[in-house]
């Protein structure tokens, strides 16, 4: 099982290395093939999920090994799927390294199948960790895509074509990438939250108790509801999207390990 | 031997003057020129091309030089400059040589703005007009599809077009890198100089979606505003045009900025911080620099574009030392097609296929026949190459015979073709 997870890493390193060469020779088949080895190491990912459910007899996304590499699988999924129906140009390239790096820390987490703490035998259990950790994916991408967004927008402010300026796509079309992925994630974070919080009444007594975890879930869940809210409202869009996009990320993952490892709290037997 | 009867004379922006170039000019079809060329004594295929840069005739001769003096006459016959002069402002390649001109103009490595596209087309018309007048034979008709073909390679294969070279085109792109598509978007025009109109046509061109040209003088305003299906307004609606559109081009006349820092930052609240792309063509400029400072508001002066255009041009000169790389390749190719073009060569190939064919039957067959005597397959081996050489016969003297009626390179093409020397003469 251990060897699933190691392929796969492999597989998204390589990918990433596939991507970061067809980004600067910009030769099609390259981009076919990193897609690819891409979509391998998502399928074997998925394997290595299924495998690590039947051989613990929980959903496995219980310790930090299994929700990072979860984060990472929503991702690669995402984007995958992205392929499909949105596509945006040399956005391989900023989603492959992220990935590759969340798959790093979870091979250097202990990979140890605790048995499943008895607070968390629930059926809510699968069903609010997975849409949270999406969440979280869709964040990411919406980070991916304001970095993307900021380096054309410095390229064409400074008037000095470097390496992106003709790799990356429009401003337009970045921004609305940004729009697309804040919506979807905002959705599924708020779903989470919600999910989250009938599973504590059920588990606790009570929908919400100022646990830091759920704290800093309501932090990054305002972030991004002011974040939605001034776009439509205000006018945030282009730049200052962008910037947000990022700096709610940093929300993301502080909510993600921040609380975990300074914080503590009953979220904290993740980890 | 045969390579040396292609023979390419031209005069280009590179070896004459405009002056000299205008008196050459042809003007209409090519008809005229091409019957008079085929009239010159040894002149066995032409093709003549004429652009505003350049005239060329692209020949095949069985005395080449003879033929390149009465060519040239013909191409300086209304300059009243002698031989000696026509000379120095033309040139002459032979052969190899001519080859690697003609793949070069057709692939726009010899053009005055490397890359620009139009050449190609204007060569092809070229070779339409003397297929026409049934001026090209088999040799032409080979170099001139390769050179089409060669031209095509170049282009997909390096990255030659791939950038603006000119301010008004670069402009448009970099409006594409903000806005994506230009459909749903608007344009102002302030100011209805040249340069201005030159960049609302390829803004149009690429599906902009509204034009409004604002100018001093209302009835230019609403003359430029019909051509381009867009509406005219006065100079002082301009803060109120500029909160909803999304591209301006400025080029007026104006001493002082029109625009300035102050007056934009209050708009861009109002236009929801939707970007602005403002394009400053004016000399004095008409736009504060420091309206770049701004949030979502993107200014370029003519420096600046100057300044793109200058990079892209760099860019280019780097993609057209690759594109050498194909030439020299193909000419390499098609080399080695011209040599196989003449009566040894071809007899030598039919011949070597035909051994080829026989000796792998015949190592098929005795394979399979393994009880035979020696004497017996001895016999089959000679069944065999009595069957190759009487089948071959008639080819080779018919090939051999010289009727001087005929077109010896027509035989050759059809005798090749016939026995597929010429793996991907099917291109033909």
């Amino acid at each position: 099982m251990t060897l699933f997870f190691q392929l796969t890493l492999y597989l998204y390193l390589l990918a990433t290395a596939v991507y970061v060469a067809h980004f600067l020779s910009q030769h099609k088949q390259v981009r076919t093939v990193a897609r690819a080895i891409l979509l391998a190491g998502g399928i074997l990912h998925t394997v290595y999920f299924v495998a690590r459910y039947v051989a613990a007899g929980h959903t496995p996304l219980t310790s930090n090994h299994e929700t990072v590499s979860f984060f990472a699988w929503s991702m690669t999924w995402a984007f995958l799927s992205f392929w499909w129906r949105y596509r945006v140009k040399n956005f391989g390239v900023f989603v492959t390294p992220l990935i590759s790096l969340l798959m790093l820390i979870a091979a250097f987490s202990s990979q140890e199948m605790a048995p499943l703490p008895p607070a968390l035998k629930s059926n809510w259990l699968p069903i609010h960790a997975s849409i949270a950790i999406m969440a979280n994916g869709f964040m990411a991408m919406a980070f991916c895509g304001g970095v993307m967004y900021l380096l054309q927008e410095r390229e064409i402010k400074k008037k000095k074509f470097g390496i992106f300026y003709s790799r990356l796509p429009s401003l337009e079309a970045l921004d609305n990438l940004n729009q697309h992925c804040l919506a979807f994630g905002f959705l599924l974070l708020t779903l989470g939250i919600i999910t989250g919080s009938v599973w504590a009444k059920q588990a606790w007594g009570a929908y919400w108790q100022w646990d830091p975890k759920e704290t800093w879930s309501l932090v990054t869940w305002l972030i991004y509801a002011a974040i939605l809210h001034q776009r439509l409202t205000m006018g945030w869009r282009r730049r200052r999207a962008a910037i947000m996009a990022i700096a709610g990320f940093a929300a993301v993952l502080f909510t993600l390990w921040g609380v975990t490892y300074l914080l503590g709290g009953v979220h904290s037997y993740v980890g | 031997m045969l390579a040396e009867s292609i023979v390419i004379i031209g005069v280009n922006h590179k070896t004459a003057p405009v002056a000299v170039r205008e008196k050459l000019a042809f003007s209409g079809d090519c008809a005229g020129p091409l019957l008079t060329l085929m009239s010159i004594e040894g002149c066995r295929e032409c093709c003549f091309l004429s652009t505003c840069n350049r005239v060329e005739v692209i020949f095949v001769a069985s005395d080449p030089a003879a033929a390149a003096v009465a060519v040239r006459g013909f191409l300086f016959a209304k300059s009243g400059l002698a031989d000696a002069e026509a000379q120095q402002y033309s040139y002459m390649y032979h052969g190899k040589d001519a080859v690697e001109h003609l793949y070069h103009v057709a692939a726009s490595l010899d053009s005055m703005v490397v890359g620009e596209p139009q050449i190609l087309g204007q060569l092809k018309q070229a070779y339409r007009e003397a297929l026409e007048q049934k001026t090209t034979g088999v040799i032409l008709n080979r170099l001139l599809h390769k050179s089409f073909s060669v031209a095509k390679r170049v282009r997909t294969e390096t990255n030659i077009g791939g950038s603006a070279v000119s301010i008004s085109y670069a402009a448009v792109e970099l409006a594409k890198k903000i806005f994506g598509s230009l459909r749903d978007k608007a344009v102002l025009l302030v100011g209805a100089g040249e340069m201005a109109e030159l960049a609302a046509e390829h803004l149009v061109r690429q599906g902009i979606g509204r034009v409004i040209v604002a100018n001093r003088t209302v009835e230019r305003a609403v003359k430029l505003a019909l051509r381009f299906n867009g509406t005219a307004v006065g100079l002082a609606e301009l803060t109120t045009q500029l909160a909803e559109v999304d591209i301006l081009v400025s080029s007026t006349g104006a001493t002082d900025l029109i625009l300035t820092k102050d007056q934009v930052k209050p708009l861009m609240r109002q236009r929801r911080n939707r970007p602005l792309f403002l394009i400053d063509i004016a000399v004095p400029r008409d736009l504060d620099p420091e309206l770049n400072d701004l949030d979502n508001v993107y200014l370029y002066d003519i420096d600046d574009l100057k300044n793109v255009v200058d990079v892209n041009k760099a860019e280019r000169e780097k993609e057209a030392l690759r594109a050498e790389g194909i030439v020299a390749e193909e000419v390499v190719k098609f080399g080695q097609w011209l040599e196989g073009m003449d009566l040894a060569p071809t007899i030598t190939a039919i011949r070597q296929k035909a051994n080829g064919i026989r000796e792998a039957e015949v190592a098929k067959t005795l394979g399979m026949l393994k009880s035979l005597s020696e004497n017996e397959r001895r016999s089959v081996e000679m069944l065999a190459n009595a069957i190759v050489n009487k089948l071959l016969h008639e080819p080779m003297v018919f090939l051999k015979n010289s009727d001087p009626h005929d077109n010896p390179q027509l035989k050759l093409a059809f005798v090749r073709q016939l026995f597929g020397l010429d793996k991907d003469s099917s291109e033909q």
